[in-house]
């Protein structure tokens, strides 16, 4: 039998769809994905709750589907966010050191990250998360564990990713009236991240765009930190959009020519051909314009690239990508797209791999599911933690406790 | 600055040979231009036209030209602009014959009315069949002042469109947005008028005053063709050391820019700066940036002038245009002098009859106006109004660049541009 702790599961309310992974943390420390459910999602919009039924029922779907493949009662989830309004920034507390000898000791830390996360924010707006990066110790930087170094001034930066509060609010509503708990709220981009980069590819410095269904979220590594992140609210429903309307058809159709016929780029062979659609019956219907569906498509992906090539030239983030740029999300599955972002960003670019954790190839393999597997991933660093903060009395408890809560 | 010192009587000669026509259409035409009348410098040329003695025996122009029939008993046309067209085409000679010796002829005009509605278009053509380049200045009446007045200005504007090289349209109804509510009806029409003449001295200074980087007309012409569904203008001075950062800071609080939003939509932006003689290079690069970077995907045009009674001031003007995306092909940049521009334009303009002069007002460009006009004609009544307007309700959403499935959902705003609008729509990319 699961003891319930060790089960761990992430909910993705996406655009397009609803995800739910279910990772099993082993004695060992070992994560391994065991359950995977999916559903399409049709109250979101750029990754938005905009109707709050409908996405209880995809939610409910999905979770229902994880369950039964996994063969687990979900309590609680890991919820990802994400949305236009999100917002990253790096914030910097300094604290000087007191004591006599200028030793700096672990409460001089702890004050120093408070310092770093007090930020001044508009009253509606709600921090997510606030990660740390390194400590400067007399401006010297770069330092990972200050404790028991000499100076007189510690810093420490923050990267802090907040959002407005109410519209986060919508989706844990969402997921606590279908009777779960929400354990945490993660952002999308930074899920996604831990599930595509290695410790050494952190290190390098890397860059990963999790292209969704209806925002693009990305998340810039170095040095083995978070260095930037940021949210586009832009998505694979735009490029749909867009053909919908330069090309006359419904949108449904526009989603059909987009997965079958749609590509980065347009190429000379493209140039003059058209596609014919035709109906059940297998007669023509229309006839669309190949180089123009090609033409809409690559001109609003290169500005999405654009666009957040910009971003990080002004954040000054793009030096630190040693590694290269991870593409994920189901816009990584357009043909190409790899070489229109290495065309635009002038960077090695290759689709992203999770390949860090075990389980289920199937769930692995798609670059869809990139976030919700993070955010296992992310569950489990969060467990472990806990884990090794509590001590042994809050051990006996919380065991006890479970069990009661069980029982 | 010693340079441009030397420089003057060089840059100053072949621009003094260069003349410059200002013409008030109208009662409104005629007052924009008495604004300017005062602050002309020499060489530019005033003339009124008015249906209505009264108005011109109030003006100061040297030339004017009242189109008079025993019909109208001097009365003016009653805000009938057929009225107006066809005492305009009846005394066309007339009108030639004032343009004549022009290089440019600046057309100034309110809209919605009888004279500078009916006459403007057809004094456009005239001036053009005299040989000069002809630029028009008008305004659409406010909201308040009735569907009637606004169908008409904006018949007048398609049809002014069709015979002048270039039109610059204000809407009175973004002035309102800037005048506070005490206002008088009169002080407010001061303002417009106010508005429309800095537009055009912004412009003329630019023809007319030695330049650092000068702008030419032509190149002016092809950035207003086809592209005037609707002009902000934005003028701003400030003074001091800082000036460059100031004027642009006051460029884009400045309400009709809403806040430099307009700036990100518009695809042909016009800029002219004015400065004494001690305007640097680095200061004018300054704004330039300032603006390049608010409207990335417009086509910019700028100049720079200089005036020795600007001296430590800095002044900006900033035409914003926003396109009409049907267009868009239209409107491409077209080079070389005036007169091989003047010449590619006459074969594709197609309300351009050269042996018109005694033929009745012309039907205009498109089938579906002859469709209007006809209708007209052909009842009377209380269905005149009737007809047109809905035909003109059929056209609205043409216009606009529908959302799709983000149309109730929050818009993505990035510096200005609305990203859910599909981007070659953005980019002017033309798919054909």
């Amino acid at each position: 039998m699961f003891n319930a702790s060790s089960i761990i599961v992430g909910l993705e309310i996406g655009t397009s769809k609803v995800c739910a992974v279910v990772g099993e943390l082993g004695a060992d420390g070992a994560l391994n994905i065991v359950g995977l459910g999916q559903a399409r999602s049709r109250g979101v919009r750029k990754g938005e709750i905009a109707d709050a039924q409908l996405a209880e029922e995809d939610v409910r779907h999905a979770i229902v589907e994880a369950e039964q493949m996994a063969d687990v009662e979900i309590r609680s989830v890991y919820l990802g966010v994400t949305g236009g309004h999100l917002r990253g920034f790096n914030n910097r507390g300094v604290h000087p050191v007191v004591s006599a000898d200028r030793e700096i000791s672990e409460d001089d830390v702890q004050d120093v990250i408070k310092n770093a996360k007090a930020i001044n924010l508009p009253a509606q707006n709600h921090v997510i998360h606030a990660i740390r990066q390194h400590f400067l110790v007399d401006g010297q930087d770069g330092i990972t564990n200050p404790v028991g170094m000499l100076g007189s001034r510690i810093e420490v930066d923050v990267h802090v990713v907040h959002g407005n509060l109410n519209r986060l609010q919508n989706a844990i509503r969402t997921v606590k009236g279908l009777q779960l708990e929400v354990d945490d709220i993660v952002f999308n981009g930074l899920a996604s991240s831990l599930a595509l980069l290695t410790n050494e590819q952190k290190e390098l410095g890397s860059l990963v765009i999790d292209i969704g269904g209806g925002t693009t979220e990305y998340v810039v590594y170095g040095n083995g930190i978070i260095k930037h992140t940021g949210v586009l609210a832009i998505g694979g429903d735009h490029v749909s959009n867009d053909l919908a309307y330069g090309l006359k058809v419904p949108l449904s159709r526009a989603e059909q020519l987009k997965i079958q016929h749609g590509s980065s780029f347009l190429e000379e062979a493209a140039k003059g051909q058209t596609i014919t659609i035709s109906n059940e019956l297998g007669l023509p219907l229309k006839t669309v314009n190949l180089e123009h569906l090609r033409r809409i498509m690559s001109l609003r992906l290169e500005e999405m690239f654009q666009l957040i090539g910009q971003d990080l030239e002004q954040a000054g983030a793009l030096d630190y990508l040693r590694a290269g740029v991870f593409v994920c999300g189901g816009g990584a599955r357009i043909p190409q797209i790899a070489k229109l972002a290495e065309h635009v960003l002038q960077m090695p670019v290759s689709l992203g791999k999770t390949n860090s954790i075990s389980g289920l190839k199937s769930a692995l393999d798609q670059p869809e599911f990139a976030a919700a597997i993070g955010l296992v991933k992310f569950g489990s660093f969060q467990q472990r933690k806990r884990a090794a903060k509590s001590s042994l009395t809050d051990g006996i408890k919380n065991t006890l406790g479970q069990l009661f809560r069980r029982g | 600055m010693n340079t441009i010192a030397q420089n003057d009587p060089v840059v100053e000669g072949p621009k003094k040979s260069f003349s410059l026509k200002v013409v008030g259409v109208g009662g409104a035409g005629v007052n924009v231009m008495e604004l300017m009348l005062k602050s002309a410098p020499p060489g530019v040329g005033f003339a009124a036209v008015n249906t209505d003695a009264q108005s011109l025996a109030a003006s100061s122009a040297s030339v004017k030209v009242q189109l008079e029939t025993q019909l109208l008993r001097g009365l003016g046309t009653g805000g009938d602009p057929d009225q107006g067209r066809a005492l305009a085409e009846e005394q066309l000679p007339k009108l030639k014959s004032l343009c004549e010796g022009a290089d440019v002829v600046f057309i100034l005009a309110g809209l919605g009315g009888g004279a500078g509605t009916g006459i403007s278009p057809v004094l456009a053509r005239a001036a053009k069949e005299a040989g000069a380049l002809v630029l028009g200045f008008v305004t659409t009446p406010f909201a308040c002042e009735g569907a009637r007045r606004q169908r008409l200005a904006q018949q007048g504007l398609a049809e002014l469109k069709s015979s002048a090289d270039g039109v610059i349209c204000l809407p009175n109804q973004k002035v309102l947005k800037m005048i506070d509510e005490n206002t008088s009806v009169l002080e407010t029409f001061k303002i417009t008028n106010e508005f429309l003449a800095d537009g055009v001295r912004g412009i003329w200074r630019l023809l007319m005053h030695k330049g650092l980087i000068e702008i030419h007309f032509p190149d002016l012409a092809a950035l207003l063709r086809d592209r005037h569904a609707e002009s902000a203008f934005a003028v701003a001075e400030a003074m001091g050391p800082t000036r460059s950062r100031e004027v642009m800071d006051k460029l884009l609080a400045h309400p009709m820019l809403d806040g430099g939003q307009i700036l990100g939509e518009s695809e042909a932006v016009l800029v002219s700066l004015i400065g004494g003689p001690d305007l640097t290079m680095a200061e004018v690069n300054r704004v330039m940036e300032q603006v390049n970077r608010h409207c990335e995907h417009a086509q910019v045009i700028m100049g720079a002038a200089i005036d020795e009674t600007f001296t430590e001031r800095l002044a900006v003007a900033i035409i914003a245009a926003r396109g009409n995306p049907e267009h868009e092909s239209a409107g491409t940049a077209a080079t070389g002098n005036g007169e091989e521009f003047a010449q590619q334009l006459l074969p594709c303009s197609t309300t351009m009859r050269p042996g018109s002069r005694f033929v009745p007002p012309p039907p205009t460009l498109g089938s579906d106006q002859v469709q209007q006009l006809l209708a007209r004609q052909g009842r009377g009544g209380a269905r005149q109004r009737k007809s047109p307007s809905k035909l003109r309700q059929s056209q609205l959403p043409l216009e606009i660049v529908s959302k799709g499935r983000f149309d109730k959902s929050e818009p993505t705003i990035y510096k200005g541009e609305d990203l859910d609008v599909p981007t070659y729509i953005r980019r002017g990319v033309a798919l054909n």
